[in-house]
This record gives C-alpha cells, structure tokens and sequence, in this order.
C-alpha cells in the first residue's frame, strides 16, 4: 500500500481505533504557553488526574510578555498572572520552563525547532493554531483547544479524525527577493480560507526542494490561513542539515538510528492524494493582502477590488465591509496606501532569514518621516542573539526600528505592542481579521522585505523595483 | 439514550469567515478562569468602546449589532455564514459563546479546531446546504420573530412552518450534546493499549522519549 507522509505518521502513531472512525493518536512532544494552559491545569487538578509523561513538555512564555525592559519583570498584573500560573505548573509537575531571561525563550513555534524539541516522524501539539509550522520538519503538528491540551497532559494521546491528504506542488523556483511569505500568501488567495479545511497539506516540488526549512516553516505556519490544521514538508538534506546542530536531538548512541529512521519520511512514489494543485513560482510577485481575511490578498501592482463587479450578493457584502473596516476604497492602488506603523516579527516571519531579508533592504536606508513606529521583535533569544552577532541589529536601529525582545508581541497585540484605532501596519504577521493588532486597527500581511520597504517609502511598494532601483 | 431538544430563536449573522478573534478578541484571553467570557462575546463589535478584563465602567452598546437587536438579544441559535469559527484555536470563543447562552450555530462549514473544541463543550454546531441556510436567512428577513426547534436524538431541525431538515451528526459527538462526555476518562480505558505502544515505541525509537542534551 502506498502512503503518504501523513499516512505514515499518522499510521506509526494510531494507538487505538475507536467505534466512531476517530483514532486514538499518541503524541511524542507537547508544547505549552501561558495563554491556553491554565485551564487545563485546573482540570487536572479538579479530577485529580497526574500528567502522564511530563518529559514530553515544553513550556514557554510568549503571547502575553513584555518586548522591552524585561529585567523590570511584567507590569501589567493580569499577565503576570497568568504567566506566573505557568510558572506554579510546570514547578508542581516538573516540566521544562524557558523562562523569560533565558537565551532558549521565545515564539513556542520559533524555540520548538531552534532547539531541536520538534523532530522529524514526531507527532506534536500545543494550544495554538500555529502549531501548523513544526511541519516543515516532517513532524505532524496541530494546534489544539484547552480541553484537548487537558486531554493530552492526562493521557499522552488525542482523540482526532484522520484528515483528507492534499498535495500542492509549486514547480520552478521563486524569483529574487520573492519570499515563501509571498508564495503562501499567493496560495491561500488561490484555495481561499477554507480551501485546506479536513486536509493535511504537502507542500512539494522543485520550489521546495530548494526551499530552506526556515522558509518551509512560514508555509506550514499558514497552512491554518487556508484551514489545514497542518502542513508537511517531506524530509531531505536541507531538514537533515538543519537538524544536526541542535541542542536536543538524539545523543550519540541514537542518531544514526534517527537519521535512518528520518529517511523513510518522505510520501511514496504514486502515493494516493485527494486533492492537487499545481502552483508555478515564476506566477509569485510580492504580496500584499488588503481586507480583513488572509484570502484578501493581491499583488502589489494590483488594486483593491471593486465589490460591484461581484454578482453574488453575500460577497459583495464581504469586500464591502472589508473595504469599509480597512477605510480603503474600491479600485485603489496598493502602492497608493500609506501605513503608519510596521512590525517585522511573529512566529510566521521572526527567525534569522527573515531578520536578513529586512535588513539586507534596511541597510543603508532610514524609514520613513510618516512611519510612526517601526519595531522588530526576533522569534526567540538565539535569534536575538544571532542577529546582533551579524550586525543586524545596527542596521535596524539605524534605520529607524526599535530593536526589542522576544515574544508574540504586536501579531495579536496581547503585550502592550498593538495598533491604536484606525492606525495602519505593514505586518509580517499571519492574520489580518478585524482587531487583531489592536482594536479597529489595519493590517496588511506582506513579507520581511516588503515590510521594509514599507517603512522605507511610508507606502506599499516593490521590493523588486526597489532592489532594481537602488 | 435520553434526548435533547433545543428551541428558540434564531440570530441571523449572515457573514462569512468569522473567526475566533471576532468571537472573543485578545485581551480576555489573560483570564485563567473558564467562566464569565460571556458578557464579552464579539466585544468588538457588541460595543462601541473598548473594554477589557479590568473595565468597570459600563460598556455603550452597539445599537446596529445584531445581537443587540430585538428580537435576536433573546436568541439562543446563531445563523451564520461559511467557515464559522476560522483562526485562532482559542477555546475561550467557545466558552463565550456557551456562557452568553447559545446552544446551536448552524452554517455551511465550520473550522476544524474550532469544531472539536465546541463539542468538547456541548456546543451543537450543525453544517447545512448553502440552498438550506439561504433558505432560512431569507425566511428571518420576512418574520424575524422565528424560532427553530432541533432534536438532538432524531437529528431534525424544524422550521415555524413546521418544515423539517436532517442534519449529520457522529454518535459521539451525539452523546457529548445530549449528556456530555468523559473524554478523558474515556481514553484512559485503553490505558494499557498506551502504554504497550509506549513500549514498543520506547526500542523502535528510543531518541524520542525522555530529554536529549
């Protein structure tokens, strides 16, 4: 029988069949943060269940801390709260805690590769939607809600239905100064928000083999912008290179083992898939999304779209109100929008290429007088560190961005980095609905490099015009 | 098996994609409680000033929000378009939406996580046709008083003119509705099928288990 990647994760990992078709499916790693972990916590406690294997757990602070002045601790009491719950938690139970002065802190999605905690073959979960990125190392990683972080603590396992297999394959490769940001991007206007639910997507092709898995990772990071719980990349060289230097990644006695073992994770020649697309990469060009969905999305030479020229009457209300909440009008120019804000960060763009990709544009150059902020917030404090190693944390101050700690920070606007009311932000982010960077605040997905020029030319515009022009 | 019936009044939010941080927006995630989410149910657009967990003040209301609006401020089924619940896996949109007082969203489609987390807390959600849900969009428009009445058991939901549609629905998930369900307690049944598989995970791949350094 011929498998998929995901049939063969899926399969070494199916503990227990149940009579409703639903699979009892054992988990090896289980990531936890401050946000959704404290009722599960509770819930344990109330029926005074134990954690079944707290070798399997991670925990970190990230959604709701503080980028800046962190010796002065938290401010705000209700975080605190809630990230000293955390800390109470994982002391009770003996689980790994990053705290937040620790070099290993950062983004969970961010810290959970860097530091070799995700695996390739491994099943892994964590309270958050953007679990979807550990995929890019061949490890099947879905977010989960609180009831089912409670469910893994208690068990080692998850109750969940096997999931349709999707293969997208984008043939040649991307242009210069054309990123995976864009390609993703590209891709969810293409299938729509909803284009991946009830399916696990393979990202493959000659474009991802040439892929580095940090670029994998923004692909499968928004495989949930397209309703994929998760997103695969097969394992090759790149994942194996990756992998080798990591801190905790099987001891001497086990990685040869491992490395065989990592081999097989590839789907099967002629392996059957449910649904395909071809994507061309030479189609790429910079993306800018526009509305309040992350299927909002246009090319930078293209314009906002005009709701008349939509018959269905449900749609036309759709890019209507989007045009109205983002205070654009129909037929406009992108490169004609001006932004007031830009955050280069986020688990979908925070890792040391995207920090070189922003600063290779920044270099040299100064934001914008009209910019009223510009902040970059590395994934994780070997990002941080990394970065400042190379200098780039000069060229970014230099320019005019605040230079800041690691965290979550103005993705969802949990810490005090957000966006004030109709303030506008060119964001490396992953979601732009209504609100998210701060009440009734703009936000336009768009890659490292175009967030950059963002800030450069106070407007949206093309990284490749740019590069060519300068 | 006992039943459930749900009745009540339906709550016409015909928009798509609505998503998770709409239902219950960032600021009320720092609570480490499951309760009260309720009151701040898609705060954003329920009130006209922000809020958030240390508000004291009370809120000004969004007269054009159609939560607000009589008779849907009594509902208890929201009516909503594709792709309800998309985003975030915040489990709290689901407490919100229970702790307001809904029982049912029915929609054409709904977004994996958010599915799971809603029958984890007898939340109904029920996928109809998109001829169907139209069908029902446009009935509210012409009587807004209108209540539907759903049987859990028989997997029915009937219309003021007493026009009938099937709904699918898992037996399990069934039972999470109608009396709710251990899923913990559950699982731990086959707690010796875990821990022979950890077993025999544990010499396949022993680099797996346990910390590496």
């Amino acid at each position: 029988m011929k498998e998929t990647l995901y049939d063969k994760i899926w399969n070494e990992h199916m503990v227990h069949q149940n009579p409703d078709g639903s699979s009892l499916l054992y988990i090896d790693r289980h990531l936890i943060h401050e946000v959704t972990s404290p009722q599960a916590f509770d819930g344990l406690n109330i029926e005074k269940r134990k954690i079944w294997n707290n070798k399997s757990i991670y925990a970190v602070s990230d959604h709701n801390v503080p980028t800046k002045n962190r010796l002065a601790g938290i401010d705000d009491k209700i975080s605190k709260l809630q990230v000293d719950t955390l800390i109470d938690n994982c002391k009770k139970h003996d689980i790994s805690y990053f705290d937040l002065n620790d070099i290993n802190q950062g983004i969970v999605h961010v810290i959970g590769p860097e530091l070799g905690i995700t695996q390739p073959g491994m099943t892994l979960v964590c309270g958050d939607s953007h679990t979807s990125t550990h995929g890019a190392l061949a490890s099947l990683a879905f977010g989960i809600g609180t009831s089912d972080v409670e469910h893994v603590l208690a068990t080692q396992c998850i109750n969940v239905n096997k999931e349709k297999n999707f293969k997208i394959i984008i043939k040649n490769s991307l242009n210069d100064f054309i990123s995976s940001k864009d390609l993703i991007l590209h891709i969810i206007k293409t299938i729509g928000t909803s284009g991946g639910t009830g399916f696990t997507i393979e990202f493959a092709g000659s474009c991802i083999e040439q892929m580095s898995v940090e670029g994998r990772m923004t692909m499968c990071n928004m495989s949930i912008e397209a309703g994929a719980k998760s997103g695969l990349v097969a394992f090759d060289n790149n994942t194996l290179n990756y992998m080798l230097d990591k801190k905790y990644i099987p001891g001497k006695n086990h990685i040869d083992n491992a490395i065989k073992y990592w081999e097989k994770l590839v789907s099967d020649d002629d392996a059957h898939f449910d649904k395909e697309l071809i994507i061309d990469a030479l189609d790429v060009v910079p993306q800018v999304t526009w509305g309040t969905s992350p299927e909002m999305t246009v090319d930078v030479y293209g314009k906002t779209p005009n709701p008349n020229d939509e018959s269905d009457i449900n749609k036309r209300d759709y890019i209507t109100r989007a045009l109205d909440y983002m205070g654009l009008k129909a037929n406009q120019d992108i490169q004609s929008i001006n932004i007031d804000k830009v955050f280069i960060g986020s688990c979908t763009n925070s890792r040391i290429e995207d920090l070189r990709q922003a600063a290779e544009v920044l270099n040299g150059e100064k934001i914008s007088g009209s910019i009223k902020q510009a902040i970059v917030v590395p994934g994780s404090g070997h990002v941080k560190a990394q970065a400042e190693n190379e200098g780039l944390d000069k060229i970014f101050i230099k320019s005019g961005f605040e230079w800041r700690d690691p965290g979550c920070s103005m993705c969802l606007g949990m810490n005090d980095d957000s966006l004030l009311p109709y303030e506008r932000c060119a964001s490396t982010s992953n979601r732009n609905f209504e609100g998210r960077q701060g009440d009734k605040g703009r936000t336009h997905l768009v890659s490292p490099s175009m967030a950059a020029v963002a800030a450069i030319k106070g407007h949206f515009s093309s990284v490749v015009d740019f590069i060519n022009e300068k | 098996m006992k039943n459930k019936i749900i009745h009540g009044q339906v709550i016409p939010f015909n928009q798509s994609n609505i998503d998770t941080d709409a239902i219950i927006p960032k600021q009320y995630l720092k609570s480490i409680k499951k309760s009260g989410f309720g009151p701040f149910l898609f705060d954003s657009l329920r009130y006209l000033d922000p809020g958030d967990l240390s508000t004291k003040a009370k809120r000004k209301i969004n007269p054009e929000f159609i939560l607000n609006k009589a008779p849907y401020s009594s509902g208890n089924i929201i009516l909503a378009n594709d792709n309800f619940g998309c985003g975030s896996s915040r489990e709290h949109a689901v407490w919100a939406i229970k702790d307001y007082g809904i029982e049912v969203v029915i929609s054409t489609s709904f977004a994996d996580i958010f599915k799971r987390n809603s029958f984890k807390n007898s939340l109904l959600l029920i996928s109809i046709s998109k001829n169907i849900l139209d069908k029902l969009f446009q009935e509210i428009l012409d009587s807004p008083n209108y209540e539907l009445t759903i049987d859990v058991q028989n997997q029915t939901i009937t219309t003021p003119s007493k026009q009938a549609y099937d709904f699918d629905i898992s037996d399990s998930d069934k039972e999470r509705i109608i009396q709710g369900y251990d899923d913990i307690g559950l699982s731990l049944m086959h707690k010796n099928k875990i821990e022979q598989y950890e077993k025999k995970m544990k010499q396949k791949k022993p680099w797996m288990f346990g910390k590496q350094s």
